[in-house]
């Protein structure tokens, strides 16, 4: 008992603490790219089960573009791409052709994850070859802050970049024609369909951006992350977004902050282990899944889905 | 006005001449000719009405003047000049806009919202230019609406309002109404009305569908008469005014059913000519004594809502046998909370519930049953029948593992289908065969199905929800006499029904229900339509009056 406690308490010193936001940020970025995604084609009404294979394909397909370009922007490029590819996959079946969105998307996640797993194998056979690490980039000022500044002021300038697509999206709900449409086309598409907008094109464009945001947050994984690309090496957190994105209510801001809290109980699992606290690891890895269930058994019923979510729309249908 | 008989031969600046014109209008779904070479002109500061039964092709022609649908044949003309209307966007573009029979509003955005949808293909939203646009519509309509109010929270008249006012965004050339007093009360449809004649000032051209003759001839400057599919006759301005309204209906009824040799079976004939009569003459009394006992009571009864969907607070109502009791309201008030409450789907949380004098509160849906009490619900797709499943075992779904239908576990299926077609023919349910999937039958005939299936076991209290919402006259007469013969035989009955002309004919004393409250009981009368209006708008908040 007095050694747990003592444990505990030497545990929150401050470079513990920084590592901590600092793990979390890192580990919230993935979540975050592909969860404001999964806010964009949810509002749209298209539940996108397949993130988990989006993402997977994104990891593939970037790790691909930074190894062979040397440069992990053309990594992220790349991972846009090929999740923007899987999400045609459901935009045609889904979308176009009305099937059902949740048999589609489980597809998806096993075509998604068997066929990265296969190529991997294909092209490097047992090797698992890792990138370069990548600058972070310090903003000045900001860094020298006491515990916060250099766990959340020191990162990869990606993660700027997600906070500011973070606000973007935010923006473009609310303020934009785009906005209008996407949310429209998941509460009533048939009044989207009466003002004169395309229901189907408004869906497919956030589907489109739905993989593309998947597929960045899957090379992030790759490229930034792990340095290396392994076969399902996204571990449930395609899944983990949709629980966000529900749990955000598709409000952007929101899906920052949930990523984040799930980030850190990710990176508390490394944190916890690197401590040399003697939990077993089995344990300490199923924080982040204790996490999700806890905040669906406390928030589940306050999490806002668009009535038409998840149902095909077919003009003139009943 | 010499303008309008004058009519179409005139130049395209003449006032009277059409401005939206539909020349040999066809349209063929699989099995239905729905529009048959329809004519329809449409002028100028007129309101034009289109009357006609469900399923006439009132709907199907609107459909295609607003571009949701295209014609196989025919053309549109607008101001004399063929148009191209490939999708509601078009229609919009030039000045046609229509405000459906279902709400095209989304409940979760903010009015402005919904009135920018659409608008424009500039990226940014212009909330300044869309709030100054709209200020000028509602002046001209002579209407007041909160901009920012979120658009489901308000009243349906003023949803009416908004979506009027989105109908004429672009322009206000023509527009088209769809069973547009469907949802109000009476006092609504007066603002509407009021609405309509500014309108008309502005040399709007209306065009107004319904399927209620009094509504037509209150409104219209000219009558088209649709049925099945074709356009059978019509009503100039001229004649609307040089005649009483009783030669009016005269004269529709006459164009309706003159053609001797093209009116089919008689109790059709005979159904319609009913509804079209003043539905006042049919109200039915009832002489039930307050000393008898009531069958089903409820005491200040409360209960929790679903979603958007209120609740019901401290409903106390009482029904006797032979009774009618009815309860009238917009559409979303408790409605669907009362009739699951006394069914025994939802629970109360204070109040009793009692049948026969004992409090049944614990008791479920099944032992409610057995003691005679049935609930037949409006969500008739949903929780009525089993879409997949035939129609024989829809009918007896109620009595699945019972004897003798079901032995040792095992289904009679000799037994279920002897049961099936009698109740198949009792009810008259059409139906291809008893093995066909219930989903497909037409909507009046699974509210028939439902009827048979509740109705087959001497019940004793019945709860109708909205037992003829959506059905076409003849079904809705059938279903409306089952009602009456069932009362007449003893049982008690409560009709939850949006439609005020129902509840005026069936019920002999009629409570109001408002935001899941009762607000006030009138008996059939002279004046109850016009108190019952009262009631049902409640607290002030008027919906669609001018603030």
């Amino acid at each position: 008992m007095t050694a747990v406690l003592a444990a505990a308490s030497g545990l929150f010193t401050q470079s513990f603490v920084t590592a901590l936001i600092a793990g979390g940020v890192l580990a919230s970025i993935p979540l975050m790219f592909t969860a404001v995604g999964e806010a964009i084609s949810e509002r749209s009404g298209v539940l996108n089960i397949g993130l988990e294979g989006m993402m997977l394909v994104g990891a593939y397909t970037g790790f691909l573009g930074a190894y062979e370009a040397h440069s992990m922007w053309v990594g992220f490029l790349t991972g846009a791409l090929g999740g923007g590819v899987a999400a045609a996959l459901m935009v045609v079946l889904s979308v176009r052709m009305g099937l059902d969105q949740i048999v589609i998307g489980i597809a998806i996640t096993l075509a998604g994850e068997g066929i990265t797993s296969v190529l991997q194998q294909a092209q490097f056979g047992g090797a698992y070859p890792r990138l370069p690490a990548y600058p972070q980039v310090a903003i000045p000022g900001l860094d020298s802050i006491p515990i916060l500044g250099k766990s959340l002021f020191d990162q990869p300038l990606v993660v700027y970049f997600g906070l500011g697509l973070v606000a973007a999206v935010a923006w473009m709900f609310s303020r934009t024609r785009w906005g209008l449409e996407l949310r429209a086309a998941g509460e009533k598409p048939e009044a989207l369909d009466a003002a004169g907008v395309s229901v189907l094109n408004t869906r497919s464009y956030a589907t489109l951006a739905t993989g593309a945001l998947a597929g960045v947050g899957g090379a992030y994984l790759s490229v930034i992350a792990a340095g290396t690309f392994t076969p399902f090496m996204t571990q449930g957190q395609g899944y983990m977004a949709i629980v966000i994105a529900m749990l955000a209510r598709g409000r952007p801001v929101w899906v920052a902050v949930a990523s984040f809290v799930f980030g850190i109980s990710l990176s508390l699992s490394t944190a916890l282990q690197l401590t040399g606290i003697n939990i077993s690891a089995d344990v300490i890895n199923m924080l982040p899944f204790a996490a999700i269930m806890l905040a669906l058994v406390i928030f589940a019923r306050s999490a806002y889905l668009p009535p038409a979510l998840a149902v095909p729309y077919v003009r003139g249908a009943r | 006005m010499a303008d309008g008989a004058l009519g179409a031969g005139m130049s395209p600046t003449d006032p009277g001449a059409p401005a939206v014109e539909l020349v040999g209008i066809s349209k063929q779904f699989p099995g239905v000719l729905a529009n048959d070479d329809v004519h329809l002109a449409v002028r100028r500061g007129e309101v034009h009405c289109l009357l006609g039964e469900n399923g006439a092709g009132k709907s199907t022609l609107i459909s295609i003047l607003s571009g949701m649908q295209r014609p196989d044949s025919g053309t549109i003309l607008i101001d004399g000049e063929p148009a191209r209307i490939r999708s509601p966007r078009d229609a919009l573009k030039m000045g046609i806009g229509t405000v459906y029979q279902h709400s095209t509003l989304i409940p979760a955005l903010s009015v402005l919202e919904n009135l920018m949808l659409g608008e424009s293909r500039r990226i940014v939203l212009d909330r300044g230019r869309a709030r100054a646009r709209m200020a000028e519509i509602a002046k001209m309509l002579g209407v007041e609406v909160d901009p920012d109010a979120r658009t489901g929270d308000l009243a349906l008249g003023r949803q009416q309002q908004v979506e009027i006012i989105s109908a004429l965004w672009k322009g206000s050339r023509v527009l088209v109404l769809d069973e547009p007093t469907s949802m109000l009360t009476p006092q609504g449809v007066e603002e509407l009305e009021k609405v309509l004649v500014q309108l008309k000032q502005q040399g709007t051209a209306i065009i107004f569908i319904t399927h209620k003759l009094h509504e037509a001839l209150a409104v219209s400057d000219r009558i088209t008469i649709l049925r099945r599919g074709r356009a059978i006759g019509e009503l100039s301005s001229e004649e609307i005014r040089s005649s009483t309204p009783e030669q009016n209906r005269a004269t529709i009824v006459r164009l309706m059913f003159g053609d001797a040799t093209d009116i089919g079976d008689a109790p059709e004939l005979q159904t319609r000519i009913e509804d079209v009569e003043d539905l006042g003459a049919r109200r039915l009394t009832i002489a039930a004594g307050d000393e008898e006992e009531p069958i089903l009571e409820l005491k200040s009864v409360s209960a929790p809502g679903d979603g958007l969907e209120p609740g019901i607070v401290d409903v106390s109502m009482k029904v006797r046998a032979g009774q009618i009791l009815g309860v009238a309201g917009i559409d979303g008030n408790g409605q669907r909370a009362l009739a699951e409450t006394i069914a025994g789907q939802r629970r109360a949380r204070t109040g009793s519930v009692e049948l026969f004098g004992t409090p049944v509160n614990r008791l479920g849906v099944s032992a409610r049953q057995k003691l005679g009490l049935r609930y037949v619900t409006d969500d008739r797709l949903g929780e009525g029948i089993v879409r997949n499943l035939s129609v024989s075992i829809n009918l007896l779904l109620k009595r699945i593992g019972e004897q003798p239908f079901w032995r040792r576990g095992r289904i009679d299926a000799r037994k279920v289908n002897a049961a099936a077609l009698e109740l198949v023919a009792e009810y008259d349910i059409r139906t291809p065969g008893i093995a066909t999937r219930a989903g497909t039958l037409s909507g009046g005939n699974i509210q028939k199905l439902l009827l048979a299936r509740e109705l087959s076991l001497g019940p004793k209290v019945v709860v109708f929800n909205k037992p003829t919402y959506g059905l076409d006259l003849r079904t809705t007469e059938n279903v409306r006499e089952v009602i009456r013969r069932l009362t007449a035989e003893g049982a008690g009955a409560v009709l939850i029904s949006t439609d005020l002309d129902e509840l005026l004919e069936l019920a002999g004393e009629i409570v109001v229900l408002s935001r899941g409250r009762l607000v006030g009981t009138v008996q059939n009368g002279r004046d109850a339509a016009e108190r019952i209006g009262a009631l049902m708008i409640g607290d002030g908040d008027s919906p669609g009056a001018v603030a």
